[in-house]
């Protein structure tokens, strides 16, 4: 399906232009969550995308879904109350690094330790984009941002070894350079039947990409290829090499008794 | 006529009942003093009633969790205390601005902060009108008696739904877990008031406007096939987000004019030996079940005196207290913070008649020997 087709199908396009700068991921990897969608031939009326606060969580707005744009940090929360309510319902979380791992990491741990069959998909950009590029807790070391104007004194955030910790059921990292690999992961991610973690890199050129001297978009692309490496070829580099790169690919799958089906047993045991 | 089944329950436990009979089906909540047998309670019956029941990670998520389950069709509830009433804040306007029913219930203990968790206060009156952020109206509800628990709950709920918005029902510890005697209703013969859903067509459903004669949009549930747009921005119509100063204007005029254009319909309250009185107390809660008690022994020394009991707190009964204000001497506002709904009462009725306060913060209620000496001495 060619791309404009995509867009007329499960966009809202009156909707459109949307409201990220030119140059930004975001575009990416929302395309590539309708086209995963699309493969999996999934009825748009039992999909619905939940979304906080912060520039991916507009996404909700342009998708031509059940959509549902909360406050900052809460989708999985609110995602949690949908999801028990109605468990045919295909629920997807489309939020961002401060979104997921500052004021909603509590939710984030609690839906992972759950196993509820969400699929989490945060578009990690390093920064809070919609407030003008403040350090967030996947902001590097030593990066700047507006409140990191010596470098960053935080350590940043493995999101991905945080999901699994917390008990995710599928947990994946990507970029907005292997935008295939997004498809791919987001159609796991949907079916595996319990709680769904994947991470995609992003790009921000306004923000983090002026405030680190990253160049322009295409530059700051061009480096997420180069600081990723896949997951088997990873495992395979000495320490010293692993420590310069960011694995992608699946990282990690178990399979789990999901939360909605083990309620739903709970109730027919009466 | 079945036997009524009459049993000896706690409020908390009545709220709980009377919320299942409202059609409650989904609650999320955090174990807090001294709400928590709101949870237990709720725990141990929605699963066998095909509810749903799940305790979050906190109070905010608690909320949002209730905020989205109505979303997907179910009647909702979350019940607190003090501490995490101040963090469920942000849910409530959410569900303001979204117009998303659900029942938020704190049973009120001292504070600020942790403050006295297993003693009752009712210092969450004004949080309760003004909590959360922006301008906005709101109803809270706060009964007075173990029965008025159960039934008070079930208005919350058909409140919700019929003005699509939060409800508070406010308690104190007292109420929550003071027992008596109450006589089950017969579910048919409670009213229940449900959300009014659309029936036109998908692609015709504008889920953000009001159809003639209707107090409030039709509200689809999420899974329905009507595929809209839910969000804590300002919206138009359409349900999509707007800058627009008119339409921001209209919409929040809207959603405060739904409350306090309908007074009459949501206002309640209770009116005890009132006809001759010329001097009036007002009191809710815990503490009007003491001004009663105190109201016998003074009316037995010959003093007319009588009591307003609001069990709509907000909106306030604005136009029953002036008009008891144009024919009295003395209103005095009893209450256990020292003088938050004396406020609202001043501002009635200040104009037409001498209104005073009485108060108390030590965790300890209010008695009728108390009152009887401020009203003597005071």
């Amino acid at each position: 399906m060619l791309v404009s087709q995509l867009i007329d199908k499960y966009f809202r396009t009156d909707r459109l232009p949307h409201i990220w700068c030119p140059g930004c991921g975001n575009g990416i990897v929302l395309r590539a969550i309708v086209k995963a969608i699309d493969n999996l031939g999934l009825n748009k009326d039992e999909v619905c995308v939940v979304s906080g606060i912060g520039c991916s969580s507009r996404a909700s707005g342009y998708l031509d879904f059940n959509t549902v744009h909360t406050t900052h940090g809460r989708a999985l929360a609110f995602a949690t109350g949908i999801k028990l309510s109605n468990s045919k319902l295909h629920v997807i979380v489309i939020t961002g690094d401060g979104d997921c791992a500052a004021i909603g990491g509590n939710h984030l741990i609690h839906a992972a330790r759950r196993n509820i069959d969400i699929t989490t998909i945060v578009f990690n950009n390093n920064i809070y984009g919609m407030t003008g590029g403040q350090y967030s807790p996947t902001t590097p070391t030593g990066s700047t941002g507006t409140t990191a104007p010596y470098g960053n004194l935080d350590y940043n955030f493995d999101l991905c070894h945080l999901a699994k910790s917390a008990g995710a059921t599928y947990v994946s990292r990507s970029t907005v350079y292997a935008a295939n690999m997004i498809i791919k992961q987001v159609e796991e991610g949907i079916k595996n039947r319990g709680f769904s973690f994947i991470e995609t890199l992003t790009t921000c050129p306004t923000y983090y990409g002026r405030k680190n001297k990253l160049g322009n978009a295409v530059d700051m692309i061009n480096h997420l290829k180069e600081i990723t490496v896949n997951i088997s070829a990873y495992e395979k580099l000495p320490e010293e090499e692993r420590k310069e790169k960011i694995p992608i690919g699946v990282l990690y799958r178990t399979i789990r008794p999901e939360y909605t089906e083990r309620y739903e047993e709970l109730m027919k045991s009466f | 006529m079945a036997d009524r089944k009459v049993v000896l329950m706690q409020g908390n436990e009545a709220c709980v009942e009377g919320a299942i009979i409202a059609g409650m089906r989904f609650y999320a909540g955090y174990p807090i003093t001294p709400s928590t047998e709101i949870a237990e309670i709720s725990a141990a019956k929605l699963p066998r009633i095909g509810g749903m029941f799940i305790q979050m990670e906190d109070e905010i998520a608690s909320i949002s969790a209730v905020i989205g389950a109505s979303l997907a069709g179910k009647k909702a509830m979350t019940a607190t205390s003090g501490p995490g009433f101040s963090l469920k804040q942000e849910g409530i306007g959410y569900a303001i601005i979204a117009e998303v029913p659900c029942v938020i219930v704190n049973v009120q203990r001292g504070g600020p902060s942790t403050g006295m968790p297993t003693a009752p206060a009712q210092g969450d009156v004004m949080q309760a009108r003004w909590g959360t952020h922006g301008e906005h109206s709101i109803i809270t509800l706060y009964p007075s008696t173990v029965k008025e628990v159960l039934y008070t709950t079930i208005r919350a709920f058909n409140l919700a739904e019929k003005y699509r918005t939060p409800v508070i029902l406010l308690m104190d510890e007292v109420i929550g877990h003071m027992r008596e005697k109450v006589e089950l209703p017969n579910p048919s013969d409670i009213e229940i008031y449900n959300r009014k859903k659309p029936t036109c067509k998908p692609n015709e459903y504008m889920p953000y406007r009001v159809k003639n004669g209707d107090i409030v949009p039709e509200m689809a549930s999420i899974g329905d096939g009507y595929r809209w747009h839910v969000t804590g921005l300002v919206h138009d119509e359409t349900g999509f987000p707007t800058n627009d100063s008119n339409i921001a204007e209209t919409l929040i005029k809207r959603l405060v004019g739904k409350i306090e254009n309908n007074l009459d319909d949501i206002v309640q309250y209770e009116e005890y030996k009132l006809d001759d009185a010329d001097e009036v107390i007002i009191a809710y809660g815990s503490t009007a079940r003491s001004v009663k008690a105190a109201i016998d022994i003074l009316r037995s020394k010959g003093k007319k005196i009588g009591l307003f009991r609001p069990i709509t707190i907000w909106p306030s009964p604005k136009k029953q207290i002036k008009e008891l204000a144009e024919k009295v001497n003395r209103i005095t506002v009893i209450e256990m913070n020292l003088g938050q709904y004396y406020l609202e009462v001043d501002r009635i009725a200040g104009k037409y008649t001498e209104v005073a306060k009485f108060g108390r913060v030590n965790g300890e209620l209010i008695s009728p020997k108390d009152i009887i000496s401020f009203l003597e001495e005071g």
